[in-house]
C-alpha cells in the first residue's frame, strides 16, 4: 500500500493554529504512508497538480488530504486523484480546518488534534477499495411545488426549454403573494400587470400542467426518479365543468373570511379569489357553506350554468413520476397579532399589516383602491373616512429577538417606502405620513434612490426609533415612540397605523421538508446546500430551491433565483443517464440467513430477495436504488452487509487508531 | 505517546496528557457533521479533547461501535444526528434512537457513569447549539476524569 498525505496550510486559515509542515513530516511514520507534503493552498491549481504529480511519480495508490471539510472539497479532490489515474474513492479527507484550526487557539493543541485527524483518515483510507459508479435512466419531467412568482418563472423557463412541468399549488389559483400586491418597488409597476400575463402563459403552455388546490402527500425515490403522490383537495366543484363565471359567488348567501384580501373584507362560501385567477375555478369553503353546515341552501347548484357543483366530491390522489423537484413554496406574513401586545394584538381596527394595506391600495381590492380607516368601514350611517395622518412602523417580526425573529425580512423597508408614496398619491400630498424605522435597508438596484424620493419628493417623514405603544384615544390611534436622533419622546395622533410585518416561513414548511428529506433552519426556511457555492441546490440530490422558501427575498431576487434554479435543473436533466453514488450497501450472500430484516428497515426498498441457482433466496441490494444510509448494515443480525466507503472496519479502525496513542 | 512539537514555540501538547480526556464523536454526515462545520466556520471555540468520526447516518451506527470505543480507551462517546423527523434518509435516526436509548440505559449497568455517553440531535444550521452540546458533554466527562484503566 502506498499512501500519500497532503497537509494544507489554507494560507493561515489552518497554519495559524496547526503546524502543517511539522505534522506532514510526522505523518510519514504512519503505516502505509510513503509520501507526505504540505501545501499552502491544496485546492489551488498548483496544489492539485502537486497531488497529481506525486501520484504519478511516487506511484501512490491512496491519497489523504488534510484540509477543510469534505463538504467543501471532497468532490474537488476526488476529481484531482481521478485525473491522475487513481480511483476517486481511494481518497479520504481529514477535516483539520472547520473541526480543528478554526475552533482552537492553541497551536500545540491544534497540531496534535490535526495529527490525530490525519491518523484517522489514514486508517480509513487503508480500508477503502476502488468503487465504480452505476448509471440510471433519468425521468425528464419536473415537479414545481408552489405557483407563486418563483414557481411560475422556474416552470416557464423549464417548459420553454422543452421539459414537461407540473406545478402543484395549494391554493385554488397560482400567483402567490405577488398576486396580492398592488404595486412593486422601486418602479411602482402594477404587480398584476406584470404577473397575470405570466400566469396565463403558464396555463396555456403546452408543457405545463397546473394542479391547483393540491398538496404534496408523499415523495419517494431519488434524483432522476422521484415518485410523488399528490393530493387534489376536494373543491366541491367539478373543475372540468366550471367556467369561472362567478355566478355562484354572486348568489351565495353565506359570508366567509377572505384570505386573499387578508381578512379586511369578506368573500362568499363559494369563491374565486380574484378576477384574474388561474385557473379561474370556484371552490367551496366547507366550514362556511350553509349546505354543509346546516343541510339546506344549494343555491350555487341551482344557479350554476355548467352543472359543476358536486357536494360529494372527495380528495383525490394522483401518483406521478419526476426527475427533479423545484421547491418554491414562498413565505407567510408574520402573524404580528400573536406577538405584539403593545400594539393592541389586532384589537385596534385602525392598526393593520402591510399586506392588508396593500390590498386596500389595490384597485381590485375590497375598497377599490381607496385608502380608508377600517374603523369607519362597513357601518351603518357612517361615511368611510380617509386617514389624514398615517404612521408606518418598520421591523415587525424582523430584527426582533423578543419575538424569535432576529433576521431581516429584506422587503419591508422598501414596501413601506412604496406604500408611503402611494398613500400620498391616493389620499393627497397634504396627508401626514410618518415612518418609524431602525435602519433603512435599501440595498438593491434603484432602492436607495427610491427611499430618497419618498423623503424628498413626497415629504414622507422618517423617524428613527421604535414605537413603544399603540392605543386608542378619542377616535385616534395614539402612537408613542422615541425619536432616537433627536433623543425625544414622540406622540402622534394617527388615523391609520400600518405595521411592516415581516416574512416568516410558510405554514407547513417543515412538514414539507420532512416529506422531501431536505433540511430547514430554526425559522422553517429551507436550507441550501452551500450559501455561496450551491445556493440553489438542497443537500438532497435532484431537489432545488427557488424564492422566499429559502430565505426572505424580494421579487427581483426571487425571479433571478428561479431562473438560476431552472438552469440547474436543465443541467441535471440534459443527461440521459445519471451516475449514482457507488458508496452503497453490499450483501455477502454466503453469510446471509434470509431473515429479511434489511428489507423491513430500508426506507428506499433497495434490498430484494434474489433467487440463487440452488433455489434459495438471499438478500441483494439494488445498486441504483440504495442511497447509502447504512441502516441495513447496522440492522443485519449476522453482519453480512457492509457499506462501501463507510465500512464497519473503517469506522472501527478510525476509533482504534485515534485512541491508541 | 504521540506528541506534537510546535516549531515556533517548542511546546508540546498531547491528548494523553495530564487532565486530558478522550472523547469520540460519531456524527451523521448531513446534519451534525455539517453543524460542526458551521460551528468551525463561525469560529466557535470548542474543547480540544474531541475527535469526530463521520458516518452517513446515525442509523448506520451499531451500538458495538460505541462499546468498541470504550474498550479501546475512550472516556466518553457522543453521538449526534438529524432531529427526529428530519433524517436525510427519512427514518435512519428513528432506528438509531431505539438502539441508543437502550445502550444509554445499559451502560450504567456495566459500570459506566451516565455522563460518559450521550446521543443528541443537532441540525446543519445549529452551529451554536453544536458548540453548547459538545462543550457541556466534554465538561461532564472532564468532571469524571479519565476512566480507570481505560479498558472496558
Amino acid at each position: 500500500m502506498r499512501i500519500g498525505v497532503f497537509v494544507c496550510h489554507c494560507g493561515t486559515n489552518i497554519a495559524a493554529t496547526v503546524d502543517s509542515e511539522g505534522i506532514a513530516a510526522r505523518a510519514g511514520e504512519l503505516k502505509g504512508v510513503v509520501h507526505t507534503e504540505d501545501i499552502i493552498y491544496t485546492c489551488s491549481e498548483p496544489g492539485q497538480h502537486a497531488i497529481q504529480r506525486a501520484i504519478r511519480e511516487k506511484d501512490l495508490d491512496r491519497v489523504v488530504v488534510a484540509a477543510c471539510s469534505p463538504h467543501m472539497h471532497e468532490v474537488t479532490f476526488r476529481r484531482t486523484v481521478e485525473g491522475a489515474g487513481l480511483n476517486p474513492y481511494l481518497f479520504e479527507m481529514a477535516n483539520i480546518r472547520e473541526h480543528c484550526s478554526w475552533i482552537h487557539a492553541d497551536k500545540p493543541e491544534g497540531s496534535e488534534k490535526a495529527y490525530d485527524l490525519i491518523k484517522m483518515a489514514v486508517a480509513k483510507v487503508r480500508d477503502l477499495e476502488p468503487l465504480y459508479a452505476n448509471e440510471v435512466e433519468v425521468n425528464k419531467d419536473v415537479l414545481v411545488i408552489g405557483g407563486g412568482v418563483a414557481g411560475i418563472q422556474a416552470a416557464l423557463d423549464l417548459a420553454e426549454a422543452g421539459l414537461k412541468v407540473t406545478v402543484v399549488e395549494k391554493e385554488t389559483t397560482i400567483g402567490g403573494t405577488m398576486a396580492q400586491l398592488d404595486k412593486t418597488f422601486p418602479t411602482i409597476d402594477c404587480s398584476a400587470c406584470i404577473l397575470t400575463p405570466r400566469m396565463v402563459d403558464c396555463s396555456q403552455h403546452e408543457n405545463i400542467e397546473i394542479m391547483a388546490y393540491s398538496e404534496i402527500d408523499r415523495v419517494q425515490g431519488y434524483v432522476g426518479n422521484f415518485t410523488v403522490d399528490i393530493r387534489k383537495k376536494a373543491s366541491m366543484v367539478d373543475w372540468d365543468k366550471c367556467i369561472g363565471c362567478e355566478l355562484c359567488q354572486q348568489k351565495c348567501p353565506a359570508k366567509a373570511p377572505d384570505a386573499f384580501n387578508e381578512g379586511i373584507a369578506t368573500t362568499k362560501a363559494i369563491y374565486i379569489p380574484f378576477p384574474q385567477a388561474v385557473p379561474k375555478r370556484a371552490a367551496i369553503q366547507v366550514d362556511y357553506c350553509r349546505w354543509f353546515q346546516e343541510g339546506k341552501c344549494r343555491v350555487c347548484e341551482r344557479v350554476c350554468p355548467a352543472d359543476a357543483i358536486d357536494y360529494k366530491q372527495q380528495d383525490e390522489y394522483v401518483q406521478k413520476e419526476f426527475g427533479a423537484i423545484v421547491v418554491a413554496t414562498g413565505q407567510d406574513v408574520f402573524p404580528w397579532e400573536e406577538y405584539y401586545h403593545e400594539y393592541g394584538s389586532g384589537r385596534i381596527p385602525d392598526v393593520i399589516s402591510g399586506l392588508q394595506y396593500e390590498r386596500m391600495l389595490n384597485a381590485s381590492g375590497p375598497t377599490h383602491g381607496h385608502v380608508l380607516r377600517p374603523s369607519t368601514m362597513g357601518q351603518k350611517d357612517v361615511e368611510p373616512e380617509e386617514p389624514q395622518t398615517v404612521v408606518f412602523i418598520q421591523c415587525i417580526g424582523s430584527r426582533d429577538e423578543s419575538v424569535g425573529r432576529p433576521y431581516c425580512s429584506n422587503v419591508c423597508c422598501m414596501y413601506t417606502a412604496k406604500q408611503a408614496i402611494l398613500t400620498k398619491d391616493h389620499v393627497g400630498m397634504e396627508t401626514e405620513v410618518y415612518v418609524f424605522y431602525i435602519d433603512i435597508r435599501a440595498f438593491g438596484k434603484g432602492y436607495e434612490e427610491f427611499v430618497k424620493r419618498a423623503q424628498t419628493e413626497f415629504g414622507v417623514k422618517y423617524v428613527r426609533g421604535r414605537v413603544s405603544k399603540l392605543y386608542e384615544e378619542r377616535g385616534k390611534v395614539k402612537v408613542r415612540g422615541m425619536d432616537t436622533l433627536l433623543g425625544k419622546q414622540v406622540e402622534i395622533d394617527a388615523d391609520l397605523v400600518v405595521l411592516a410585518s415581516g416574512i416568516t416561513a410558510a405554514d407547513g414548511a417543515s412538514e414539507l421538508a420532512q416529506r422531501l428529506n431536505i433540511s430547514y433552519d430554526q425559522y422553517g426556511f429551507f436550507k441550501e446546500s452551500h450559501p455561496k457555492l450551491r445556493p440553489l441546490e438542497t443537500n438532497t440530490a435532484g431537489i432545488f430551491l427557488a424564492g422566499a422558501c429559502q430565505a426572505p427575498k424580494d421579487i427581483p431576487t426571487t425571479v433571478a433565483q428561479a431562473s438560476g434554479t431552472a438552469a440547474k435543473v436543465l443541467g441535471l436533466l440534459a443527461k440521459d443517464k445519471l451516475k449514482t453514488s457507488p458508496m452503497i450497501a453490499r450483501v455477502d450472500q454466503n453469510r446471509c440467513v434470509s431473515c429479511w430484516k434489511c428489507i423491513e428497515v430500508c426506507p428506499f426498498g433497495a434490498p430484494e430477495k434474489e433467487e440463487l441457482r440452488d433455489g434459495s433466496y438471499k438478500s441483494h441490494i439494488i445498486e441504483t436504488v440504495c442511497q447509502g444510509c447504512g441502516i441495513c448494515v447496522a440492522t443485519c443480525p449476522v453482519n453480512c452487509i457492509d457499506l462501501k466507503g463507510f465500512g464497519t472496519q473503517s469506522v472501527l479502525d478510525q476509533i482504534e487508531e485515534v485512541l491508541l496513542t | 505517546m504521540a506528541q506534537a512539537t510546535d516549531i515556533t514555540t517548542g511546546t508540546t501538547a498531547s491528548w494523553d496528557g495530564e487532565g486530558r480526556v478522550k472523547v469520540v464523536g460519531i456524527l451523521c454526515n448531513w446534519c451534525s457533521y455539517a453543524g460542526a462545520d458551521g460551528a468551525g466556520t463561525a469560529r466557535l471555540r470548542q474543547p480540544f479533547d474531541f475527535r469526530i468520526v463521520r458516518v452517513p447516518c446515525t442509523g448506520r451506527i451499531d451500538p458495538l461501535h460505541i462499546l468498541k470505543a470504550f474498550e479501546k480507551g475512550a472516556d466518553g462517546v457522543l453521538v449526534s444526528g438529524c432531529h427526529p423527523g428530519d433524517c436525510h434518509y427519512a427514518e435512519g435516526n428513528y432506528y438509531a434512537r431505539r438502539k441508543l436509548e437502550l445502550l444509554e440505559r445499559m451502560l450504567p449497568q456495566l459500570g459506566f457513569e451516565a455522563e460518559r455517553f450521550k446521543y443528541t440531535w443537532v441540525s446543519a444550521s445549529e452551529a451554536q447549539r453544536w458548540q453548547q452540546v459538545v462543550t457541556e458533554f466534554i465538561k461532564g466527562v472532564e468532571k469524571l476524569g479519565p476512566r480507570e484503566g481505560r479498558a472496558l
